[in-house]
Formats: C-alpha cells, sequence, structure tokens
C-alpha cells in the first residue's frame, strides 16, 4: 500500500481551463498525509529529475502524474516506485462536452469538468494507496525444455533450444525418430533461392540429436502426464522401461499429424481400388522404388469427395430425424468424465492444400525423373496453393518433361479394367475430356495429432486437453494474427502440422519461435513475472482461503487453467500459468482475491471517491464505465485525442479484463447512486478478440447474475449494459456512450441514490 | 563484445523479433526508418481471416515497448554503417531531424491551422498532409514530426517561436554495439506506374489494394468509406485484379502471399457497406492457404460476389470515370470487355531492399530478398525474407530473435 505519494500535475498537458492549482490544493486538504508532495509542474517531461530527487528525499512510495494519457509518454516516467497516472487530458478535458451541447469555453472549466477532474484525480489517489509492489513469486525453474514428437519440427526444436544453452527432453511415440519426414528424401525447398527439390538430411539431424549431450531422448514413449506450472513442471513419460518422471520448464508440442483417414476419400477410389493412394502413401512407394505405374494422375481437386461426404452426411441427418438430439456438449472446465472428442474431418484435406500443391509438383517431378521421363505425371488441380515465394519452385517442378499440368474439375474416378479413367471437366484445355491413366494419387490430409488424442496428458482440474481444439478444427492453433504462439496452456507451445499445415522450411522456422518462446516462459517463472500479454508484471493473485467456501468459479473460469484444486475444492494457484487478467477474481462471490496492484478494495475504494450529486435532475446522473484498457480505454483515449466528446456524466474506469469485474462493483456503483453501469469490451464469440481469451464472454454471463440482484434489490437491470467494442471504434464509441446515458436519463435516477 | 540486439526496421517482425528477445533479458535497439512503428500493419484496415483491426495487437505491442527499460526505439533511423564481426558490431546509425520535442505535445490545433498540404506517403497518395503531422492515432512514439520542407511562409510563422517545436535541429550519428542483427525491413507495394497495361496508375477509380485498405480505415482520407476517389461515390461494381505485378517475370517473379486474402477480405468490407455492390476478382489460382479456405468459402456464399478465373489484359479510362477492363476468361476462352466504378489493383509486395542497399554483409537475390548473412549473426525476418501474411510474420519474427539470442547468449 503506498503511503506517501507524490502528486504532479502537468501544467502544458492539462489544459481546458482547469484550475490545476485548485486541484492540487484539493489534493492537499483532503489527502494531507498521505501526499506529503503536491506539485504543480510546467512540463512533466522536463521534471523527470525533481521527481526522482523527491522520491529519495521524501521517501515517497508512489507518484501519480496527472496529465496526459498513460498511453503516450510511458516510457519517459519509470522511477523505482509504483507509477499511476491520471489521464486528464485525452479523457477529461478532451472528450468534455457540455450536456446541452453548448460550445465548451476552453479558458474557464465548466463546473461540471472541473468535478470531473477533482473526480479523476482523487480517484488516482486512492488507486495508488490501495496498490502495493508484490512480493515476488520467482521460482527455481528447470533449464529444460520438454519436446513432445520427434519428427522435423521435433528434431529441430530439441536441436535449437540445446543451442540456446538448455537441457532437452525429447519424447518419441514411435520407435525411430524422424517422423514423416523420414519418408521425404528429397522435399520442397528449405532455403534460398527457393526454386529446387532439397536434399532434408533427416538422418543429419537425428544424428546431431542423438550426439548432443544436452538432449535425452525416449522412443517408444508417449506422454502419461504434465503436472505442475511452467518453470517446474514435472512430465511423466511413459517409456518401455515403465514411467520416467522428469522436471523440465516448458515444453514444445510437435506432435505432428496423421493422414486423414482413407473413408472420406472412398468416393475417389482411395481404400477401394489398390490404384489409388494418397499422396504420403505414394511418396514412401516412390521412395521404396515401388512406383510402377507410368501414367500418373495427380489429383488436387477433391470437390467430389467433399460432395459426397456432405451428402453422407445429410443422409444421415434425416435418417436421425425424430432420434433423440446428441447431449450438448460439456461445458468448458468440466472435469467429471473427460472423453476425448474426434475432431478429425474431411476439412482436413482442403486445409492442407499447400502442402498437397507443393508435395504433388515435387512427387510429379520426382517421379519423371526418376524414370528419365518414361512417366506422365498429370497434375489436375483447381487452385495450384503455392504462394509466396514458393512460386519459383512451382515453375522449376512444372518444367520437367512429362508433367503436365491443368485446371480441372475431376467429375470420376473409375476403374476401366487394365486402367483408370480420371473424368476431367472445365478444363484450360478448351475441351472435358478422359484420362486413362495407371494410377491415381489423391492429396493427403493432415489431421493433427490433438484432433484425434491427448498429446500433452495436463494434470490440470480443466483436464488434459488443450481447451480450444474444436475452434481450431482440432489444431493446437492460437487464436491470434499477431500472436501465433499464444497458448491458453501457459509454457506448453505448439509448433509444426500440429498446429497448421506447413511445409518443411516453416515447420523448422514454427520449431524455433517456439523454442523462444518456451525459454521465455521458464526466464520469466524464474523472474515470477507474467508472459505475454502482461509481460513483466510481477503480480499474482492472492487468496484468502479462511473464506473460501469451496465454489470452484474461480478453478472453472480461469481462461488459462491456472488454478487446481484439492478434494475439498480449495483452489491451489500455480502463479506461473497465471497471465494475471483477474478473471478469477472477478468470478469470486467471497471476493477472498486479490492482486497486490489490482484488488476489489481497490476498484471499489476509487467508484466511492466520485462524488455523485444527490439531485439527479438539476445536477445530471452518474455514470459508471469500466473500460477494458487493452482494447475500450485506448478506443475511448483515441477518441479524445481526436476531439470526439461525450457525456460529461460518466467516470471511466480502467479494468485489466472485463473478466476480471467483479458484481461487487455493480452494487457498490449502485449504493453509492450512480444511475448506470456500463462494461465496455472486446468482441467475443468464435473470433473472440479479448487477449484473455474468455474475458468479455465470461463477464457477459454473469451478467445475467447481476441482472437478477438487480432485480431483488429492486433496481432495473437496465442499468447495467456490457457493450462491445474495438480498438479502431474511436469514432463510434462516443454515440455508444450518449446512448446508453439516454437511456439512464430517461429512466430517472437510481432509487438508492442519496439513500 | 555485446550481448545486445540490432533490429533493422520496426514493422510487424522487427517489432516480434525486438520485444521476444528483449522479454528473454537482451538490450534490444529497433531502427526504423519511418517516424513510428508498426509499418505496413498501421495502414491495413482490418486483417483475414478474423477481419479484427491490426491497432490492437499493435496496441500490445507498445505497451510491452512502454514497460521494458531493455528496448530502444530510434525512429526517423538509418543504419549507416558498420564494423567489427558477428558478437561484437559497431553499428553506426543516423537520426533524421524530428522537429518536435522528445516528449508528447498536443499539436493538433496548430497542425490543423497550418496551410501548406503535400501529399501524405502514408495515405498513399490519396490525401495531404501537413508539415507538421502525425499519420495514426496510435503512433508509437506518440509524437509528431516537423517536416519544414512542406512549411509554407505562412506557416513558418505560425510555427516560429513554440518552444516544443525546432526548425534547425539538424540529423546526427550515433554508434551502436551489438552482437547481433535481426533485418526486418519489409516490403513495399510493387509500383503501379510500371503496370503499363493496368494504367500505370493513371487511369482515375483504379486504385491499389493498400489505397483501399487506407479507404476502408477509420482513420483513413474518407473515414472509412468506400468510395471512388474521384468523386466520392459510392461504387455499384467493383472488379480486384488479382496478381497485379505478381507471378510475372517481367514484374515479380513470385507470388506475394497475402493478396488473394487481401481481396476476398476487402470484399467483405465492400459486402457490408454496400450489400447491393456487385464484386467480380479476376484471378490465376486463388490462393487461400490451409484454414483461410473458410474465408474463401464464406465470400463465395455472397450473392454479389464473383470469382472468375482469368487474367486482366488491360485496364483503360472509360467515360464517367469509370474503369474498362479487357479480360480473358480462362475456362471460357472468352474476351470481355466490361466497365466498373472502382477497379483494385491486388498488387503485390515488394521487398524494401529491392533497389536498395543496406551496409551489412547481406546477399540478396535477384528480388531483393534476403538469401543468406546466418554466418554473420545477421538473420532476416518477415517480409524482408519472402512474402508472408501477419501470422508468418510474427513466427519469422520470434525464429529470428531466437537466432540473434543464440548468437550473442553467453557473450
Amino acid at each position: 500500500m503506498a503511503g506517501k505519494i507524490g502528486v504532479y500535475f502537468d501544467l502544458e498537458n492539462i489544459g481546458g481551463g482547469l484550475d490545476v492549482e485548485g486541484l492540487a490544493a484539493q489534493v492537499r486538504d483532503k489527502w494531507a498525509d498521505l501526499t506529503p508532495v503536491v506539485k504543480v509542474v510546467p512540463l512533466l517531461a522536463g521534471a523527470i529529475a525533481e521527481i526522482s530527487e523527491d522520491i529519495t528525499a521524501q521517501g515517497l512510495d508512489g507518484v501519480l502524474l496527472c496529465g496526459a494519457s498513460p498511453r503516450v509518454d510511458g516510457e519517459l516516467y519509470r522511477f523505482p516506485v509504483q507509477v499511476e497516472y491520471v489521464n486528464l487530458r485525452e479523457l477529461c478535458v478532451q472528450a468534455y462536452k457540455n450536456p446541452d451541447n453548448s460550445p465548451v469555453d476552453k479558458n474557464n472549466a465548466p463546473a461540471l469538468l472541473s468535478l470531473m477532474a477533482r473526480d479523476y484525480v482523487n480517484m488516482g489517489v486512492v488507486k495508488l494507496q490501495k496498490s502495493a509492489v508484490p512480493d515476488s513469486a520467482a521460482i527455481t525453474t528447470v533449464p529444460r525444455v520438454l519436446v513432445i514428437g520427434g519428427g522435423w519440427t521435433g528434431l529441430t526444436a530439441a536441436l535449437e533450444a540445446a543451442a540456446t544453452g538448455y537441457e532437452v527432453v525429447l519424447v518419441e511415440k514411435s520407435a525411430q525418430l524422424g517422423g514423416a519426414a523420414s519418408n521425404i528424401p528429397m522435399g520442397s525447398p528449405l532455403k534460398s533461392p527457393w526454386t529446387d527439390k532439397e536434399a532434408t538430411c533427416v538422418s543429419g539431424k537425428i544424428a546431431a540429436v542423438t550426439e548432443n549431450d544436452k538432449i535425452t531422448v525416449y522412443c517408444n514413449a508417449v506422454m502419461q502426464k504434465l503436472e505442475g506450472q511452467p518453470g517446474e513442471f514435472t512430465a511423466s513419460i511413459a517409456t518401455e522401461k515403465g514411467t520416467v518422471t522428469v522436471q523440465v520448464g516448458a515444453a514444445v508440442l510437435a506432435t505432428g499429424w496423421k493422414p486423414l483417414e482413407d473413408k472420406y476419400l472412398a468416393s475417389m477410389g482411395l481404400g477401394e481400388d489398390p490404384r489409388v493412394v494418397h499422396a504420403a502413401e505414394f511418396g514412401k512407394m516412390l521412395a521404396a522404388d515401388q512406383v510402377t505405374a507410368r501414367r500418373i494422375a495427380f489429383v488436387l481437386d477433391t470437390t467430389m469427395a467433399e460432395e459426397a461426404v456432405r451428402k453422407a452426411a445429410e443422409d444421415a441427418a434425416e435418417a436421425a430425424t425424430g432420434e433423440e438430439a446428441a447431449a450438448p456438449a460439456a461445458e468448458e472446465g468440466e472435469t467429471k468424465s473427460f472423453v476425448k472428442e474426434d475432431l478429425e474431418s474431411i476439412k482436413h484435406l482442403r486445409y492442407s492444400n499447400v502442402v498437397n500443391s507443393v508435395g504433388m509438383l515435387r512427387l510429379a517431378n520426382t517421379v519423371c525423373e526418376k524414370t528419365d521421363d518414361a512417366t506422365q505425371a498429370f497434375i489436375l488441380y483447381k487452385d495450384m496453393t503455392v504462394p509466396g515465394i514458393l512460386e519459383r519452385f512451382y515453375k522449376q517442378m512444372q518444367d520437367r518433361l512429362g508433367v503436365m499440368m491443368t485446371k480441372a474439375d475431376v467429375t470420376d474416378i473409375r476403374d476401366a479394367g487394365s486402367h483408370m479413367v480420371v473424368e476431367c471437366k472445365n478444363t484450360l484445355l478448351g475441351m472435358d475430356f478422359d484420362l486413362d491413366v495407371d494410377m491415381v494419387v489423391l492429396p493427403t490430409g493432415l489431421v493433427p495429432t490433438t484432433a484425434k488424442e491427448v498429446t500433452v496428458g495436463f494434470d490440470y482440474r480443466q483436464g488434459p486437453d488443450f481447451p480450444d481444439l474444436a475452434l481450431f478444427d482440432g489444431f493446437a492453433d492460437s487464436n491470434y494474427i499477431c500472436f501465433p504462439y499464444e497458448t491458453r496452456r501457459t509454457g506448453v507451445y505448439a509448433a509444426g502440422c500440429v498446429r497448421q499445415p506447413l511445409t518443411m522450411d516453416a515447420c523448422e522456422e514454427d520449431a524455433r519461435g517456439a523454442v523462444l518462446k518456451a525459454i521465455q516462459c521458464i526466464e520469466a517463472a524464474g523472474h515470477g513475472v507474467a508472459v505475454h500479454p502482461r509481460s513483466g508484471d510481477l503480480s499474482y493473485p492472492v487468496f484468502n482461503f479462511v473464506r473460501c467456501t469451496q465454489c470452484k468459479r474461480c478453478t472453472e473460469e480461469c481462461p488459462f487453467g491456472a488454478l487446481d484444486d484439492d478434494e475439498k475444492g480449495t483452489p491451489k494457484p500455480n502463479p506461473a500459468r497465471c497471465r494475471r487478467c483477474g478473471t478469477c477474481f472477478g468470478a469470486c462471490p467471497e471476493r477472498v482475491i486479490s492482486f497486490a496492484n489490482y484488488n476489489i478494495d481497490q476498484i471499489g475504494s476509487m467508484i466511492r471517491e466520485v462524488q455523485v450529486p444527490k439531485d439527479f435532475k438539476s445536477e445530471g446522473p452518474r455514470i459508471l464505465i469500466l473500460a477494458c484498457e487493452n482494447d475500450a480505454y485506448p478506443a475511448l483515449d483515441m477518441a479524445g485525442a481526436r476531439g470526439k466528446s461525450w457525456s460529461p456524466y460518466c467516470r471511466v474506469i480502467p479494468v485489466r479484463c472485463l473478466g476480471s469485474v467483479n458484481a461487487i462493483w455493480v452494487s457498490d456503483a449502485m449504493s453509492k447512486g450512480f444511475d448506470g453501469v456500463m462494461l465496455l469490451g472486446c468482441k467475443y464469440g468464435d473470433d473472440y478478440q479479448c487477449h484473455f481469451v474468455k474475458g468479455s464472454e465470461i463477464c457477459n454471463r454473469r451478467k445475467e447474475n447481476i441482472a437478477e440482484t438487480l432485480n431483488r434489490l429492486g433496481v432495473q437491470p437496465e442499468r447495467v449494459e456490457q457493450m462491445e467494442v474495438a480498438i479502431d471504434e474511436y469514432d463510434k464509441v462516443p454515440d455508444l456512450i450518449d446512448g446508453f446515458v439516454a437511456r439512464i436519463t430517461a429512466m430517472g435516477p437510481n432509487p438508492f441514490k442519496g439513500m | 563484445m555485446s550481448n545486445a540486439i540490432l533490429v533493422v526496421g520496426g514493422g510487424f517482425a522487427g517489432l516480434t523479433a525486438a520485444i521476444e528477445a528483449a522479454e528473454l533479458g537482451h538490450d534490444v535497439y529497433i531502427v526504423e526508418k519511418t517516424p513510428w512503428l508498426g509499418g505496413r500493419v498501421a495502414q491495413l484496415n482490418k486483417y483475414f481471416p478474423k477481419l479484427c483491426p491490426p491497432s490492437c495487437g499493435l496496441e500490445i505491442q507498445f505497451q510491452r515497448i512502454r514497460k521494458n527499460p531493455r528496448i530502444k526505439c530510434l525512429t526517423m533511423a538509418e543504419v549507416t554503417g558498420l564494423s567489427g564481426s558477428k558478437g561484437d558490431y559497431t553499428v553506426t546509425v543516423r537520426l533524421a531531424p524530428r522537429g518536435t520535442a522528445a516528449h508528447n505535445v498536443d499539436f493538433s490545433l496548430l497542425a490543423s491551422s497550418l496551410e501548406g498540404e503535400t501529399p501524405s506517403e502514408f495515405e498513399l497518395g490519396l490525401s495531404g498532409r501537413k508539415a507538421l503531422y502525425k499519420s495514426m492515432p496510435f503512433a508509437y512514439p506518440a509524437r509528431y514530426v516537423l517536416d519544414p520542407s512542406t512549411l509554407s511562409k505562412s506557416d513558418a510563422a505560425r510555427v516560429a517561436g513554440n518552444k516544443f517545436l525546432s526548425l534547425d535541429e539538424k540529423e546526427r550519428e550515433i554508434e551502436l554495439k551489438v552482437g547481433a542483427i535481426v533485418v526486418a525491413t519489409g516490403w513495399k507495394p510493387y509500383d503501379v506506374t510500371r503496370l503499363e497495361n493496368l494504367g500505370a496508375g493513371s487511369v482515375k477509380n483504379c486504385v491499389s489494394n493498400m489505397q483501399l485498405e487506407r479507404l476502408a480505415s477509420p482513420f483513413g482520407p474518407t473515414g472509412g468509406r468506400i468510395v471512388r476517389p474521384s468523386d466520392r461515390r459510392a461504387p455499384t461494381n467493383v472488379a480486384f485484379v488479382q496478381c497485379a505485378g505478381s507471378r510475372d517475370q517481367n514484374h515479380l517473379n513470385y507470388c506475394s502471399y497475402i493478396c488473394c486474402m487481401a481481396s476476398l477480405k476487402q470484399s467483405l468490407y465492400i459486402a457490408e457497406q454496400y450489400p447491393e455492390t456487385h464484386v467480380t476478382i479476376y484471378y490465376i489460382d486463388l490462393r487461400a492457404p490451409g484454414r483461410y479456405v473458410n474465408v474463401l468459402d464464406k465470400v463465395k456464399a455472397l450473392p454479389n460476389v464473383s470469382l472468375v478465373k482469368g487474367k486482366v489484359a488491360n485496364a483503360v479510362q472509360a467515360e464517367g470515370d469509370r474503369v474498362r477492363l479487357t479480360v480473358e476468361d480462362a475456362v471460357r476462352g472468352e474476351k470481355l470487355t466490361l466497365d466498373y466504378d472502382l477497379v483494385v489493383l491486388a498488387t503485390g509486395m515488394q521487398p524494401s531492399l529491392a533497389g536498395d542497399k543496406l551496409p551489412l554483409p547481406l546477399p540478396l537475390d535477384e528480388e531483393g530478398f534476403i538469401a543468406g548473412g546466418e554466418e554473420a549473426g545477421i538473420f532476416a525476418a518477415g517480409c524482408a525474407y519472402m512474402p508472408l501474411d501477419v501470422t508468418r510474420t510474427a513466427q519469422s519474427g520470434t525464429a529470428a530473435a531466437l537466432k540473434a539470442v543464440q548468437t550473442v547468449k553467453g557473450r
């Protein structure tokens, strides 16, 4: 708790005709000993040395900077004590408008603006007063990376982690290392100039791994479970010689893929006729010199199979009408009876379009090359999906006698006795034709192992599997475009084809990226700080177990599965898994969870610092806006800076995530006399933008409970609204706010006002 | 010997590499040529496939930078010299004058009072900018730039005497000691003036895909309304010309990776703003890599979007400032001549280093992509290495950070 706060007003950057000296005097009066230093400085950026001196001379343990937004110049104000900002410029002066929309006097602040500024300053002081420097949650970490999967990606990850100075435990399911890459002696290019087939030298990678002192390899081994937290996980590995347990700091998941089952391509002859194979099988045959066919169709268009599967599904659905609908999927977080859902589907075929387009070109070229161009290879495609630099490879591969390519809709593949017939329509050759071939090669669907099996076996309360797999059709992927290594299981980073179908060069790169994140996570745990997005945050949730009623809401709602529990249901926190979003304390009805620098009392106290006038009619309503600091708050900040304004009756409090909003804050606001509460957060749903994955969605769910509570108290539940706002909706958000204020105004005062 | 890392380029690849390395405990310098970080991504309206705003991810990256004292950002900066060797480089960096104070000042009123205007690089010529400017609301660093060369006489009088502006700041050079270098110099849109058959940039209402991003952006020249630049009218029919420069030996001898997805995304923008407007995409191959096929399916389901396999042979001006396209429909074998209100050229990405040279021992291929350098402790990331989308760029930046960390570790 800060007990000696220096308050600094940035005269240059406040403006609006505010009586800054008056604001300072108010602080001295009201907070007295808590704020031994209260200064109005001509320019904050010019007062950095002065502030540093005050910190030492006065023994300050916190500084409150009142002026421009914390989003500007934050890097200038790094002091060895807690720093808080009061955004008097963007969120107060610039966002201010008169309730009747009359012009604002820029030289003499209107009374409402002065009230707003005073509220924000007092809220800032109390925020800092209720904030403490967290104790360190640093742990002694194990500098060892677990790599699950010994294929191309896993081998690369193991070598890269070792090259960075970390020990590695590599777990491979089969008897040998190498995985699918073992069947590809010559692969697509791995480096510039990106033109030709390239020897993959898998055996070289295997040898390097085997010879490396830092790497321990377990073959014929699978993960049994992973328990603990980043920096100090315990991995139990089932090996031929029994279970091995090993301490690891973090993990890279590189379990790769399995080929899509033949049944999905049965309509195109796969599994029905031995002359029809999929590309990965063909690659193996080619490597073993088993291909005798001399006219081969490489068919990339699989519309036929997709149609057949779709139709079969429709028929099945029709047959099932009248039967009981399937039981709904278990709610997230429930562990009672975990059943692995098989997420394999024909979708995986198209998702593998790049790997197959590149692969078919390579295979067609190779088979022609091997037979001195005595083979005719026909590549039939809808779209050659060879994006980017691999266009060069595309050109080189088709430039071979024997390789013939055309766009074609393949409408039938049939047995004609001595040969097969591939029916081609809408080709670029100006006609439809039947192609007679000895063999048909179909694409391989890369089905991520995570779609079929539990790969890591998390010994977590929320279950052994990754939580979002269905959303990504079974891939262990991130939902974020900017942050491909984001994971809901902190410390475990997927790479390679288990994350998305990738060519071999991209798998190598992905392995490096995942290794960096893994070792970064180990180091973060060693320093007791959070990883992305609140990188470096020292705080973590602290539980007052005396009052815990074992309701399990926190353990169920944590988006990152950071909380385990004991038999009774008492939460067991794992700080190194925690991402500091505060969803746990948002969930807690008993308010037993807090962060040293972010807690229920702190925000509640800020709410109580707002001076709510008794007379709604003459002095207007008061509206509390709890805004997500990642997107909604910057949107408001930019709105102000862009000259947009909104009702002066609002007070904005940034929150770490809407998931951290506790219902008590709404009650606090209502009993204080606020007339409405607006919850401003990110979009949710499948394309969620919440940086903590579920925060805004969870908040919306909780809102129903809040509504019930309000109803019981005789307060209209419409007084609390949640709205989704994206960070770039700065020009729309003022209207959202004003619309809400208008609805509240029409509703009249909160019945609790003045009580 | 130094365990610091230099990152050349502050676009998404460079930002990622810098932040990831710094969060692993390394000192990092970002040297960015333009006045702000964010690169090409900052110009985009939305990302595919989620149609989420890029400033959302940038906000997080900038927060990470603000909190991390290990990261030093040098903007309006260019590497001018390098000496030493892997693990022990001395880099010379030239800093151009910014003309504004080293802290945030709200110059919005002063800036809007200025008269002089020059075409905005950031808005790709679709609008002008003042001599005192900040191109984006989320700019990092959050500081204006004063460009004395575009000040009119009366403007000069307006800015004179402002204590936070300087008209005579000089460029300066500094030296940095680093052990490894990540080169993330990114890409530039292919120069449309070279596409003579497509009007060479002189046909009205024939814009590039990056210009369309600016037209759709809430802080762009039209506040996000997609209109014809000539008369600001809503278009009733729009065509996209894929591979405008890409996959063409005379221009870019590769596929630019993102243009198919960009056009699909942009057709979603148009469908959202004008559900009645007809959109046609002319393509050679529609490349929707991996799970992006779901975006392709979403676009295919739109009632007013047509996808036509065919190469656009040329674009000329037609009456009413419309654009006349000659198209060869590859499947039907027909030659079509059609007029559109608005035509979008899906121009490709050219590496920024094409036709340029960094003073680094870095081999480039004939197109300007980086083709080596690892043995010297110099690692390419993002689109300086190959054309990539944002996710792959972030992957690439993270991977390059690891290689740089390995190079300096334990030194």
